[in-house]
């Protein structure tokens, strides 16, 4: 690896049922890539002794919490850390078991890549599909089904292209662009971090070498620039005069690439102005990208508050109060017609009402189900909302941050959903001017 | 490499500052646990790179043991001076006078007596927003903690029970009474600090240089040897957190790598008396940065017991 080599940063999540390995495989990566430092070691080792009757349970690294280790389950999602010469990656272990669903949500809508674990023994179960469905859903760019406990099927290849065929019959509908199948066992190492001997049959990398390769530099949006505006910055007592009536608009480029002396718009109030200064902390840029976070400084002193959003003329997002979104389900108590949530999009939250309730996946056939009565926990289905105030957004297949929404249950401010948003029917007019003022 | 692709602490670092703006932006009283150590040296960074030109839209807080190192107070100090910030300082000292927090018999460690002299803070000024430097890569009850934390009314964590966090979409809502715990520097990692500290050219105590210091030895650990109690008039603070008889002590040349107070901070043998030069050391660790705090070697749950509570 040359010096000075930009090292970048891969998130990726593991799902996968109880007992399919997760927490193992987890732990087998941050062992084999030697990422796994004395004291930790001695902590598996002691924690051996007392519970594991001597066998190292690599488990015990991801586990953290105490009704985790004296459950032997996972109850939340955890982070870990670890790197090699080439890359940074963030781990979020995500629980498998049905109930827990919300926390898969949690830890993979931010990764570049997902692993869906298989036990080879059993193939595809319901998980397996929901995994994948969510994987899908969330429009993660990478996906990697491990097919895990390959020892315990003697290293099968029929039994690998089986499972894989499984896969096969459901995954063209998923519109998974990049899917990777890797024999392994997690316990054993194989083709966790080394190849293993016992797959003469897989040509393919191992899990890490694949984590290190796969081409991540073009998952963020690049095409359409969005700023939602996060904090409007005017200093009140600037030590600098200069700085008496500046007036900067916060927050992180959600979308696209902003110039200096570019032409853009504010919506929702569709009034333009062109980027006169592009501000940070360490100095002024001639041009800033998705997801940099800057000031922005506008030609025009305009009256511009959080939540308002600046655009690029050349790739206008939709303006309204009527959603159409999918959403998945993440509240004991249910989603019903006629419920008041708040909605928490980019950087504004606003009052929403479920104005229809359209289908209801079913996650074994895929199929719709139209007009359920309600969407309990776990579910995934497409609902109609109405908003009080109208929202600047893109479809998330386009764009995944001005594309989404959480659901916030007014009272007692429990996130119940996470919601992605069908394309806008139609897009603002970069004349919308004309006729706003 | 396309120019329009960030590396891995510019990443971390447009994280960071959204994180901060959403505290901005959503909370009527936030603050900045600010404590002078590597990890809240970034904080303020990264503060800085959210707010300027205005000024930090709030104060810092810093509870203390009384047990600091000299160094770490003159610091923080000069740095809150530095930065135009409001320091609001509370002491677990004034709270066992005042009687809202009591020491455990023979307990010399004051970490825990620092949880109701926090939470004291938090209902006197009605913070609705504390953010902190804590790091998920630390410990494992932390692995598993939000960047918007929700502590109850009584400024507990319920592992079991956090708020779903997806996309950048943070949910900051809370009410009357209960608050929030911030954490953006929660996908950091130890490394990750250190060059950030180099990257930025920030300025450290110089406790975390090499330097001499009589040591002695006690759990497996070598803690440094308080200054001699001078005041007689008033109980020593370090009863009990002095070289024994039988223990062994040494002057030595050391620094630390992680910085709870001088009664649970081992103090490391090292020669390295530059950002570089930690770095370097760092990344040839073998053993992580918490094995040198005897204050989470308790038990296995001895943070998330902590945590549970109302710790930072």
């Amino acid at each position: 690896m040359p010096a000075n080599h930009p090292i970048e940063l891969l998130r990726f999540n593991t799902c996968g049922s109880v007992d399919d390995g997760k927490s193992t495989l987890i732990g087998r990566l941050l062992y084999d890539s030697k990422n796994l430092m004395e004291d930790q070691l001695e902590a598996l080792e002691r924690s051996a002794d007392i519970t594991g009757g001597g066998q190292i349970n690599l488990a015990n690294l991801t586990d953290g919490l105490r009704a985790e280790r004296e459950q032997g389950i996972t109850i939340d999602v955890a982070y870990r850390y670890f790197a090699t010469p080439r890359r940074k990656f963030i781990v979020a272990d995500t629980p498998g078991h049905v109930q827990y669903t919300r926390n898969m949500v949690t830890g993979a809508s931010t990764a570049n890549l997902s692993i869906v674990l298989v036990d080879a023994r059993q193939g595809v179960i319901e998980q397996s599909r929901r995994h994948t469905y969510i994987a899908s859903l969330l429009r993660i760019p990478h996906l990697v089904i491990a097919v895990n406990k390959m020892d315990l099927v003697d290293w099968s290849h029929e039994r690998f292209l089986e499972i894989r065929d499984d896969f096969g019959s459901f995954l063209p509908r998923l519109d998974m662009k990049d899917v990777k199948f890797i024999p392994m066992s997690a316990l054993n190492g194989d083709n966790v971090v080394d190849p293993s001997k016992h797959t003469p049959w897989y040509v393919g990398p191992t899990l890490l070498g694949h984590l290190e390769d796969v081409h991540i530099a073009s998952d963020w949006n690049l095409s359409g620039f969005r700023l939602p505006v996060q904090w409007v910055n005017r200093p009140n007592t600037p030590r600098d005069p200069a700085l008496h009536d500046f007036r900067g608009l916060s927050g992180q480029i959600a979308g696209g690439i902003v110039k200096v002396g570019q032409k853009v718009m504010v919506l929702p109030s569709g009034l333009k102005s062109t980027v006169k200064e592009i501000w940070t902390y360490s100095g002024k840029l001639q041009e800033a990208f998705c997801p940099q976070s800057v000031t922005l400084v506008l030609a025009d002193d305009l009256d511009i508050s959080r939540g308002d959003m600046v655009v690029g003329l050349d790739s206008m997002p939709g303006v309204g109060t009527d959603l159409h979104a999918r959403v998945a389900w993440m509240h004991p108590r249910p989603l019903q017609r006629g419920k008041k949530y708040l909605l928490k999009h980019t950087t504004q939250t606003v009052q929403s009402v479920v104005t229809a309730l359209e289908n209801r996946i079913d996650i074994h056939t895929y199929e719709p189900q139209p007009e359920p009565a309600e969407l309990a926990m776990n579910d995934i289905g497409e609902i109609r909302l109405k908003v009080a105030k109208p929202l600047v957004f893109d479809g998330y297949a386009t764009n995944r941050l001005t594309g989404s929404f959480v659901l916030i249950e007014p009272g007692t401010n429990a996130t119940v959903a996470a919601g992605m948003l069908q394309p806008p029917l139609e897009a603002v007019k970069p004349e919308y001017n004309d006729f706003a003022i | 490499m396309s120019s329009y692709h960030l590396d891995h602490l510019q990443y971390l670092e447009t994280e960071a500052i959204h994180i901060m703006r959403e505290v901005a932006a959503e909370f009527e009283r936030p603050v900045l646990l600010f404590s002078g150590g590597k990890d809240s040296i970034c904080l303020l960074r990264l503060a800085e790179k959210a707010f300027r030109p205005s000024d930090l839209p709030m104060p810092f807080l810093n509870v203390e043991t009384g047990h600091e190192f000299p160094e770490l107070i003159e610091f923080r100090d000069r740095r809150a001076k530095e930065l135009g910030a409001k320091l609001i300082v509370r002491t677990v000292d004034q709270a066992i006078a005042d009687g809202t927090a009591m020491p455990a018999p023979g307990e010399i460690s004051r970490n825990k007596l620092q949880i109701p002299v926090l939470l004291g803070a938090i209902e006197e000024f009605r913070f609705d927003c504390a953010i902190g430097g804590a790091r998920r890569d630390e410990e494992k009850a932390r692995a598993k903690e939000r960047f918007f934390s929700f502590r109850d009314g009584f400024g507990q964590w319920d592992p079991k029970n956090q708020r779903p966090e997806i996309w950048n979409l943070y949910n900051a809502r809370v009410n009357p009474g209960e608050n929030m715990r911030v954490f953006p520097l929660s996908n950091w990692t130890e490394m990750d600090v250190w060059e950030y500290i180099k990257q930025e050219k920030l300025e450290v105590p110089n406790i975390y240089f090499s330097h001499t210091r009589e040591c002695f030895r006690r759990g497996g650990q070598w803690l440094p040897v308080p200054t001699p109690h001078a005041d007689a008039s008033r109980p020593d603070p370090y009863e009990g957190a002095r070289p024994r008889p039988n223990e062994k002590r040494a002057t030595m040349v050391v620094r630390v790598r992680t910085i709870a107070d001088m009664i649970s901070t081992g103090m490391i043998e090292s020669p390295a008396t530059s950002v570089d030069d930690i770095i370097g050391e760092v990344s040839a660790a073998r053993v992580t940065e918490r094995g040198t705090r005897a204050d989470d070697k308790a038990s296995e749950a001895a943070m998330e017991d902590r945590k549970k509570a109302g710790y930072f």
